[in-house]
Parts: C-alpha cells; sequence; structure tokens
C-alpha cells in the first residue's frame, strides 16, 4: 500500500488526470441520470473541486502529498494555455457573421457584469481595486476571474470567491434560461446570438438554451465562444485601471 | 504533426505573456495584463493566416484542439486547489454577485435584440 501511494506521489500530474477525469465522470453520470442536465456536469464538477479543496489548506487538495499534482494540473501555466487554446473554436469570419449586434452585446455584456460584479463586492466590503477587478471578473466567468486575479496578484481566498461566482453563475444561467426564455423573447438565432454576448459563460449559456430549444445552441456559443477571451483582455487591463483611478 | 499545433500554440500563448507583460510594465503591475486576451487574438490571426497558406492540416489542429478540449478538465483542477476555506467568509458575495450577473444582463436581450434586426 504504501509502495503504491509512493508511486503515486511520484507520478502526480498523471495521476491528478485519472482523478480528475473520475470526477468529471462521476459529475456528468449523475447531472445525466439524477438532476436530469438541470445542472450541467460541468458546473456538478466544478462545485465537487471546489468541495474536494476543502481536505486541505492554502492549496486545497493539492496539500495532501497524494494530490499535489493537482497543483501542477491547476496551476496558471497549463490553464492559459488550454483557455488560449480555445480561440480556435472561434474564428474571425464567424464573428463577423454574427453581426454587430452580437459584438455589441459581447462588450455590454462583459461590462455589465464586471460592473455588477464590483457593486456587490463593494457593498460587502471589498475596497481595493485588484479585489473588486477580481471579483468583477468573476461576475462575467469562472475563467475570467481567476485569469484576473493571478495578473493583479490577488490573494486566494479572492480568486476563489471569483471561481465561486462564477460557478454561481453558470448554474444560474442553466436554471434560469428555460424559465426567463420567453419574457425575454429568447426564440429566434438572433436573440440567441445577443444571449451569447450578454450572459457569456460558455456552459451555462450552451446548456441553458439547449434546455430553452438545442436548436439555438451554436448560436449562443458562438458568441459566448468570445466572451471569456474579452474578459481576459479587458478585465485585468482597461476596468482594472478605471478601477484604479476610482479607489 | 500534432506537435506543430501544440508549437503554434505554445508560440502565441508566449508572444501573448510577452505583450502582456509589456503592457503590465508600462503601466507599474508586476504580471502581465491580458496576456491570454493577445494570446487568443494572436492565435486567432495565425490560425486565419496559415488556413489561407494551406498549412494548417487536420493533425496541426488537432493539437490545438486537444489543448482547447482539456480547459475544463484544468479548471476542475483549479477549483480542488484553491483555498476555499478563506473564501467561506465571503461566500455571500460569490452567491450575489453571480445571480444577479446573470439574471440583470438577461434582461437585455430584448433592448439589444433590435439592434440590426432582420425585418421580416
Amino acid at each position: 500500500m504504501e509502495h503504491i501511494e509512493s508511486l503515486l506521489i511520484k507520478n502526480g500530474l498523471l495521476f491528478a488526470f485519472l482523478f480528475v477525469g473520475v470526477i468529471m465522470w462521476l459529475s456528468y453520470q449523475i447531472s445525466h441520470r439524477l438532476l436530469n442536465n438541470k445542472i450541467p456536469g460541468v458546473a456538478l464538477a466544478v462545485i465537487v473541486g471546489l468541495g474536494l479543496a476543502f481536505l486541505g489548506e492554502k492549496k486545497g487538495i493539492a496539500d495532501l502529498p497524494l494530490f499535489s499534482g493537482m497543483a501542477l494540473f491547476g496551476g496558471a501555466m497549463l490553464r492559459d494555455f488550454s483557455v488560449v487554446a480555445t480561440a480556435m473554436g472561434a474564428d474571425i469570419e464567424k464573428i463577423k457573421s454574427a453581426g454587430i449586434a452580437g459584438l455589441i452585446s459581447l462588450v455590454v455584456g462583459v461590462f455589465f457584469s464586471f460592473l455588477l460584479g464590483v457593486i456587490i463586492a463593494f457593498a460587502m466590503g471589498y475596497t481595493d481595486p485588484e479585489s473588486l477587478a477580481t471579483i468583477g471578473a468573476g461576475a462575467c466567468t469562472y475563467i475570467v476571474g481567476p485569469v484576473t486575479g493571478t495578473a493583479l496578484g490577488v490573494s486566494s481566498e479572492v480568486i476563489a470567491i471569483s471561481i465561486a461566482t462564477g460557478v454561481v453563475k453558470t448554474i444560474v444561467a442553466t436554471v434560469g434560461t428555460p424559465l426567463l426564455a420567453k419574457s425575454i423573447s429568447l426564440n429566434n438565432p438572433h436573440a440567441a446570438i445577443v444571449f451569447g454576448g450578454l450572459v457569456g459563460t460558455t456552459s451555462g449559456v450552451t446548456a441553458g438554451l439547449a434546455a430553452t430549444d438545442p436548436k439555438l445552441v451554436p448560436y449562443g456559443a458562438l458568441t459566448a465562444t468570445f466572451y471569456t477571451g474579452l474578459g481576459c483582455l479587458l478585465c485585468p487591463s482597461l476596468f482594472y485601471f478605471v478601477l484604479r483611478f476610482l479607489f | 504533426m500534432k506537435i506543430y499545433g501544440v508549437a503554434l500554440l505554445a508560440f502565441c500563448f508566449l508572444f501573448g505573456k510577452i505583450v502582456g507583460t509589456f503592457l503590465g510594465q508600462a503601466i507599474g503591475i508586476d504580471g502581465d495584463v491580458g496576456g491570454v486576451g493577445f494570446a487568443m487574438v494572436g492565435l486567432m490571426f495565425a490560425q486565419g493566416w496559415m488556413t489561407k497558406k494551406g498549412w494548417m492540416l487536420t493533425e496541426t489542429k488537432n493539437g490545438i484542439l486537444f489543448w482547447s478540449s482539456m480547459y475544463i478538465p484544468i479548471i476542475i483542477a483549479m477549483a480542488a486547489t484553491q483555498n476555499v476555506k478563506a473564501a467561506l467568509s465571503g461566500g455571500w458575495v460569490a452567491l450575489l454577485a453571480g445571480v444577479v450577473a446573470t439574471l440583470l444582463p438577461m434582461l437585455l436581450v430584448p433592448l439589444l435584440s433590435k439592434i440590426g434586426k432582420p425585418k421580416n
């Protein structure tokens, strides 16, 4: 048993691949079979991840020697690398055809979410521009939050809050979209493009649209794909400067 | 070969990080600012240019797509390595900000949908 444990520790990154794979499989099964896809598998897996982080302290589950590989797997280098790779799913020609409405909704969506996140964080007692920007970025998506937080050098606590904010957003988008779809006239591709740009959290947008009308999914995903990139570009730069000027 | 795609991705990543670091320096922040965004824009342009030249082979693309598909597992690993205990004190911030930042933007859909709406 000891030998096996030391073997797993030595091959920490590979054990992390296996471990995350099992988490995702279980989460997708639970989402699909027990929850009827009401909470997307991705959101569930992220919640499981956040839950597992309680087993450790500062570095979450990676504080346990057996799971030390999780720190590399979930570290900034691989994270940013894979996020950049998602730009492949969205070519420039497509954003052109999505049209001016999609573009405007993207900018408005990122700015509005950031603003709401900042207002709430400020109301709850955060006053330094770095934390405010990170939580505001988390209100965009659970990727923009940590990317912004890492760039601005905020504490792991604030980064965790920003991730949690993004996860809440994914769940609310998934559950809320089919409920609100009628009252916001979300019943055609044009509106779906705008919706994807405004809400932006890809897993929530696609899951929410799938629950509303599967035909709308690609249109929402099209703009939502750009949302995280735009957020990663604007939040730690332009939006942060404005905050720094104000506070 | 897949490695060409991975290499292109790594180039764009490092390019973005370097631009972001310079921007960070220019404005006095230790760290890169928008590096991921610059890298993404770089990848989109590089991909468009290479496709035009006929250099973007399926295998090359697959090298990038593999890493693209790894981002969700990576996010899960990242979630599992956060300092959640310390974050719990701010739990209401996450809940409130998450709900508000989803529902209010949704309400803008009818308004922004009017832009460039095709006339039936």
